[in-house]
């Protein structure tokens, strides 16, 4: 993470690439606890990853980095389990709720980052999914719609921003 | 888009921009910056600067006020990085409430009880409880977008912790202006100005905090 902060892309993927399966067992095993169906743990995974994306200037460098994630990932799980499940708390309703979720799941459209991209601009969600489905570089992004290789990186920064401000703002 | 992509896209935007500490340093030093130039554009130190900076009770606003925005500004520094406790800046937090009262006793003792009442009321009431919000809100704004960029656990209550500091700042410069030195007059009239700046910090920052 040390390297990743000071811009090296290999370092940074390796070090997200680590932290989530730890995420992803965290976020399931909530989703478990709180009757919540187990599709939408992925969705929790890449909105942590997001926050820790965005967030990690406040990770100060001579500390470990355990505590840090640790909190981040607390605080947004409390946040999601708020948007999805006011009842969750009450014991008795638990089961209901449990019952509940699996026929949601099928109903209702999946609340995931696919859907979320669909609300960036144009040139946001283009290059966003330039660079994360095709994986193309930032460079081979940048010849493609002719834009400088600042100008893709500036986007692609305000893109993911946008993207958490929709999970925020979005009450699932 | 699956996660590994999502990993994909983050990976290409690996540059930190801002470190939250630095962020800070800057956005306190405006914040103070900008508190100064309300206060000196708008109502500038009293005339018996050199004879009350001899008096304790002049002084003493000082202590209190100054130790109100350094121990808000140090949790700050806290409360918008994730993972650390409150520690022991969350009871400095204290030190000017307790400074306070023990203040007003001794001036208690001090003073004859008829003369309590005019010491209390003062004669600037009304200024300090509308000069002081207004100095607060430059840093209270610049405070509130350091912890826009930091994640603090409690939005609501970060934002209450810049209103504290924010005050702490403009009450210092409006100390030098106001001719009442009497701790009753400080214990009453103060808090009830940095009441109103705490208010406004914890409603903006239920609303601007959250990320």
């Amino acid at each position: 993470m040390r390297a990743a902060i000071s811009g090296d892309a290999g370092a940074y993927r390796h070090f997200l690439a680590a932290v989530t399966p730890f995420l992803r067992a965290l976020a399931r095993r909530r989703c478990e606890s709180f009757g919540i169906a187990g599709g939408d743990a992925e969705d929790i995974v890449q909105e942590v990853l997001l926050a820790i994306h965005l967030k990690r200037g406040t990770w100060d460098q001579s500390r470990p980095i355990g505590p840090w994630i640790s909190t981040i990932v607390r605080n947004k799980m409390i946040d999601t389990m708020r948007r999805r499940g006011r009842k969750v708390m009450v014991p008795i309703e638990d089961v209901i709720d449990t019952l509940e979720a699996e026929e949601r799941a099928d109903n209702l459209e999946h609340r995931d980052i696919e859907r979320l991209l669909g609300r960036l601009k144009e040139q946001q969600r283009d290059i966003v999914q330039s660079i994360s489905v095709n994986g193309t570089s930032v460079r081979e992004t940048a010849d493609r719609l002719k834009m400088s290789e600042g100008a893709v990186r500036v986007t692609l920064h305000r893109a993911l921003k946008a993207l958490a401000a929709f999970y925020r703002s979005d009450q699932g | 888009m699956k996660t590994d992509d999502l990993i994909n896209a983050l990976a290409q935007d690996a540059p930190v921009r801002w470190r939250f500490d630095r962020v800070f340093a800057s956005a306190t030093v405006t914040g103070v910056l900008i508190a100064l130039v309300v206060f000196c554009a708008g109502i500038g130190i009293r005339p018996d600067i050199t004879s009350a900076m001899e008096t304790v009770r002049f002084l003493f606003k000082f202590v209190v006020t100054l130790s109100l925005a350094v121990a808000a500004l140090g949790l700050i520094l806290r409360i918008g990085r994730p993972g650390l406790s409150s520690g022991k800046w969350g009871w400095a937090l204290g030190i000017a409430p307790a400074l306070l009262v023990a203040a007003v006793i001794l001036e208690m003792t001090a003073v004859p009880q008829s003369a309590w009442e005019a010491r209390w009321i003062g004669t600037n009431a009304p200024f300090c409880m509308t000069l002081i919000p207004l100095m607060a809100l430059g840093p209270l704004a610049c405070l509130l977008f350091v912890l826009r960029q930091g994640a603090p656990a409690r939005p609501g209550l970060a934002g209450a912790v810049a209103g504290l500091a924010a005050s702490g700042i403009a009450a210092t410069f409006y100390a030098s202006h106001c001719p009442d030195d009497s701790p009753f007059f400080v214990a009453t009239w103060y808090p009830l100005a940095t009441g109103i700046v705490v208010l406004i910090g914890y409603l903006a920052g239920s609303r601007l905090l959250r990320w």
